[in-house]
């Protein structure tokens, strides 16, 4: 598979029909879905079935948008009506939404092809896609490691090829960290860019779709599909969505004075030394491009993960208090209806679930309220205040992705501090709401991406993108594909 | 600060969560490891710092109270995991 550009050309001059590139997709799935297990549940008859809507517009005249006929995977978190939605839980094992989610409307109104839904970890609660109810995924690039989390499955498919682009959520990385550790493009938008009526809520106040894709243009024309205001979310920013795609200009130059801002703290102490030089070698190239390198510090940066972890499970305990085997979902016998909520909350959630839901629960409960939750509200504002500086100096920030490369499966599982190290650098992003985008800058020894984020002010998609753009086209590593992928 | 094995219990409890024996002990243990990390918190002065509730602020939305139908009646009561005609049912409530 190609670009979306290519694509949609091929699609225009009838040189090829969207059944045929969704038949292509479906016929790699089948190859390489049981080695990998990007999907939780596939829609082959509904992608053949919208496949076909494309090419009966083409065939009567009518004009198509870029994603038409474009092959999509969406995160099993993004309710679709009429097709079973997990979030990878046994608590929504048998969950058909009577509803369909803002962003995947607009994806299907768009015309693409959805090929199916993929794993996570449960409850977007995770960062290797292990915390799955269902099944382990692996890295595309390497079968024992993982995908990342907790958007794994979504950063697996776009890597192995089996569909163009892909939908994730990001609370702490969760698009990103994957997208790094799979060597392709992941974009956390602003909060409330992309509307999240229809995503099963994790932490409402840091929750976020985006897009994953191949390649930066892939992941722009994906966004611009799905950003705007809608009013099914109270959230959402009424704001005016940029052609993001037509900003990614063939020529393009960062412009003469663009400065890029290096976040001291994300250096150091717990980064690998092979990010850490693929990231110095990529600030070279920006800086070869005409950029501007400033080094600049938050100083609170690192107080992001312990704020994360109290911030995230409150929210989510209050979240996940809906699962009480009466409405839907599952629902797991009782002698009364107290001891039928802790029994089937008891059976339908899974460890890190739990684990989340104890310490949100703990964190807000009497007498400790003010300790956890409020103090680390007041720290979120001095990490937003850290970003604010920042941007008072320097257009875009970047840090790496992850400080280290993608690790192999059941090395962290039983420490759940180890693995919530690996969203260091991505969360404090979220806590500020801002937008920040991965994308591969070079490979380690044993051959695994390793992941650059570009940080951007708040709505500044536009010029991550674009810095994002220029670096990708002097550097083409998005280009090499993992052995499992077509050509 | 360091979690009992009661206070594990009651939170649970709280969280309407039923543990097993060896869930509690586990949790007690991972819960403490997150407790202690989290502790750094501490370390900032706070004083004087307005908490931050949304990453981005929005605005009260407001719109017209007008009545918008919800049609798929069907749709929803058909999720349910037990019904009785119109209605969800679950488990008797008091024990009397």
């Amino acid at each position: 598979m190609a670009s979306i550009r290519e694509l949609h050309q091929q699609l225009v001059r009838k040189e090829r029909s969207a059944v045929e590139i969704a038949r292509e997709a479906l016929d790699h799935i089948a190859q390489t879905e049981p080695r990998v297990k990007s999907f939780l549940t596939l829609t082959a008859d509904l992608a053949l079935e919208q496949a076909q809507r494309v090419d009966a517009k083409i065939a009567a005249g009518e004009s198509i948008g870029p994603l038409a006929g474009i092959p999509i995977a969406i995160k099993d978190n993004m309710c679709t009506r009429g097709i079973r939605t997990t979030c990878a839980s046994k608590m929504l094992d048998n969950f058909v939404p009577p509803y369909e989610s803002t962003v995947t409307q607009k994806l299907f109104d768009a015309g693409a092809v959805m090929v199916g839904k993929t794993n996570l970890d449960e409850f977007a609660m995770g960062s290797s896609t292990e915390n799955s109810a269902f099944q382990v995924t692996a890295n595309p690039w390497d079968l024992e490691r993982v995908p990342g989390g907790s958007s794994g499955g979504s950063a697996a498919a776009v890597a192995a090829g089996q569909c163009l682009v892909s939908i994730g959520s990001d609370t702490g990385g969760s698009i990103r960290q994957p997208a790094a550790f799979c060597g392709v493009v992941g974009l956390k938008p602003t909060y409330g860019l992309v509307s999240r009526y229809g995503l099963v809520a994790f932490a409402s106040s840091l929750d976020q779709v985006g897009p994953f894709g191949r390649s930066v243009e892939d992941t722009a024309l994906l966004l611009g599909t799905i950003a705007g205001y809608d009013p099914k979310d109270s959230t959402s920013l009424n704001v005016p969505i940029p052609n993001y795609a037509k900003s990614l200009l063939p020529d393009f130059r960062p412009k003469s004075k663009l400065k890029v801002g290096v976040i001291q703290e994300t250096f150091g102490a717990g980064l690998d030394a092979e990010v850490e030089k693929a990231v110095e070698d990529a600030l070279k190239v920006l800086q070869e491009l005409g950029a501007e390198i400033e080094v600049v510090s938050c100083p609170r940066f690192r107080y992001g993960l312990p704020t994360y972890y109290i911030i995230a499970p409150s929210e989510a305990s209050a979240n996940l208090a809906r699962y009480d085997g009466v409405k839907y979902g599952f629902r797991a016998p009782g002698e009364n209806l107290l001891e039928m909520y802790e029994k089937t909350r008891a059976a339908g959630f899974g460890s890190e679930v739990k684990r989340r839901i104890a310490i949100g629960t703990y964190a807000l409960s009497a007498g400790y309220y003010d300790a956890y939750y409020l103090r680390a509200q007041k720290v979120r504002t001095l990490i937003k205040q850290d970003f604010e500086r920042a941007f008072a100096r320097v257009d875009v920030l970047i840090s790496p992705t992850a400080p280290t490369t993608a690790f192999k499966a059941g090395e962290k599982t039983d420490d759940p501090v180890s693995m919530y190290l690996s969203d260091l650098m991505t969360i404090p992003v979220n806590l500020a709401g801002l937008p920040a985008l991965s994308l591969p800058c070079g490979f380690d020894r044993n051959g695994m991406p390793i992941g650059m984020q570009i940080i951007g002010d708040v709505l500044r998609e536009d010029l991550v993108l674009e810095v994002a753009h220029a670096y990708e086209q002097a550097t083409h590593w998005h280009v090499k594909r993992p052995e499992i992928a077509p050509d | 600060m360091s979690l009992s094995l009661d206070e594990v219990r009651k939170v649970a409890h709280l969280a309407r969560i039923q543990l097993t024996a060896e869930e509690e002990e586990k949790f007690a243990a991972q819960l403490n490891n997150i407790l202690t990390y989290v502790e750094q918190l501490s370390e900032l002065d706070v004083t004087d710092v307005e908490p931050t509730t949304r990453a981005i602020d929005v605005n009260n939305v407001m719109r017209p109270d007008q009545l918008d139908r919800y049609t798929d009646r069907e749709g929803l009561l058909g999720c349910a995991p037990d019904r009785d005609e119109d209605f969800f049912k679950v488990p008797k409530i008091l024990n009397s």
